[in-house]
């Protein structure tokens, strides 16, 4: 049950994107095409989950044991820059057809606050394993949904009659921030 | 040298005009006092970052050079994350983890790839002060908006008469991206206007 609260709450309620303001960039970036979105969510998704393990291991295995806490930052950063590196190389020797799908958002990944984000507040939350593999995984799946919301939105606004100075980034932030009203109703769901 | 600080502030300003930084910008603005002090932390990083950077670049070898700059990033930031939390402790505690994620703030590796690794020592400085001056006046900007509408108050202090019944959304995340989307169609609006006379 308590797993359950986890994910739902990183899907929907504490949403990365509309609840932290993590992953902006790409969230702006390649939201312009739903199936560029997609792939971009689902890159995330894996990185994320794999970020997860990692972090948890690195922080409750070697930083917390030897009182090392005030090296999260730089160890964290290190750890997640590498990390997108090798799973680059390991997706492109394993199967080049994922690779081919997602080869090019994954370096910019390496750049995304959201992976980041999510090393320091699982850590932040002090959560135990099981508990941070369900909220990285979850908190993927939450920016998978934004994203793609957000492209569907973006598909239809080309047609719209936008006033000339919001064009482009001003109606983006604006659609989010309606979206993002609209994800507050989900709070009923943990209560 | 003017002209080298005046164009962080506006041209090339890091959140209106070249949409760097966002994610600080959007979440730490619900009130001015943490609007500020993610302002001075990012300038405190960026200056100390961009020093370091532009007086040891001819050591760093390219290939490792984005690796490089993140490292002397983070150091700082650690140092700016440990200093809060040492003197400021309410307020890094409301800021969360966004202190530490400075470290994955556009705007600092940016200015280290795109200047500091080019240029001399003095003229860095006199960027990094730039770009985090137009940071701090956006972040300034945004949270003297939410912070006023959404709870009547500036820095605590209450403003709005009694008559003045504060607009919860300000406050939400969902105020945070409209009034941030409103202020870059305005932003357009005065480089346009500025541009044409």
């Amino acid at each position: 049950m308590e797993l359950a609260a986890i994910f739902i709450s990183a899907v929907f309620v504490q949403n990365f994107v509309l609840y932290y303001f993590l992953g902006i960039c790409p969230f702006l970036g390649v939201s312009k095409k739903i199936d560029s979105a997609f792939s971009m969510g689902l890159a995330v998704t894996f990185v994320m989950s794999i970020t997860a393990v990692v972090s948890w291991l690195i922080n409750n295995l070697i930083l917390i044991p030897y009182g090392l806490d005030y090296l999260q930052i730089v160890s964290f950063i290190l750890v997640i820059a590498s990390l997108v590196q090798l799973v680059e190389m390991f997706i492109r020797k394993i199967s080049p057809p994922l690779y081919q799908a997602l080869g090019i958002y994954l370096p910019l990944i390496t750049t995304n606050c959201a992976i980041m984000g999510l090393a320091l507040i699982a850590a932040l939350n002090e959560y135990g394993f099981v508990e941070t593999v369900v909220f990285g995984f979850g908190s993927g799946i939450g920016f998978t949904l934004a994203i793609i919301l957000m492209a569907g939105i973006r598909e239809q606004l080309d047609l719209a009659d936008v006033p000339e100075p919001l064009k482009g980034a001003g109606i983006a932030l604006i659609v989010a921030g309606i979206m993002a009203l609209a994800f507050n109703g989900f709070i009923g769901m943990l209560t | 040298m003017g002209a080298e600080y005046l164009k962080g502030l506006w041209d090339e300003n890091p959140v209106f005009r070249q949409l760097l930084g966002m994610c600080p910008t959007l979440a730490v603005t619900g009130t001015v006092i943490t609007g500020l002090a993610m302002g001075l932390a990012t300038t405190f990083v960026l200056i100390f970052s961009s020093l370091v950077v532009s007086s040891i670049k001819k050591l760093i070898p390219s290939q490792v050079r984005i690796a490089s700059y993140i490292v002397v990033i983070a150091s700082f930031v650690t140092i700016a994350d440990q200093f809060l939390k040492a003197y400021f402790y309410p307020i890094s505690k409301a800021m969360g983890p966004y202190v530490p994620l400075i470290v994955v703030n556009c705007i600092i590796l940016g200015r280290q790839e795109a200047f500091a690794s080019k240029n001399s020592v003095g003229r860095s400085l006199i960027d990094a002060l730039g770009m985090s001056s137009g940071f701090i006046l956006a972040l300034l900007v945004l949270s003297t908006i939410r912070e006023i509408l959404g709870a009547g108050t500036f820095l605590g202090y209450q403003v709005m008469g009694s008559w003045f019944k504060p607009w919860i959304i300000m406050i939400l995340p969902a105020g945070a991206f409209l009034t941030l989307g409103v202020l870059l169609g305005i932003a357009l609006v005065i480089e346009r206007k500025t541009k044409r006379s």
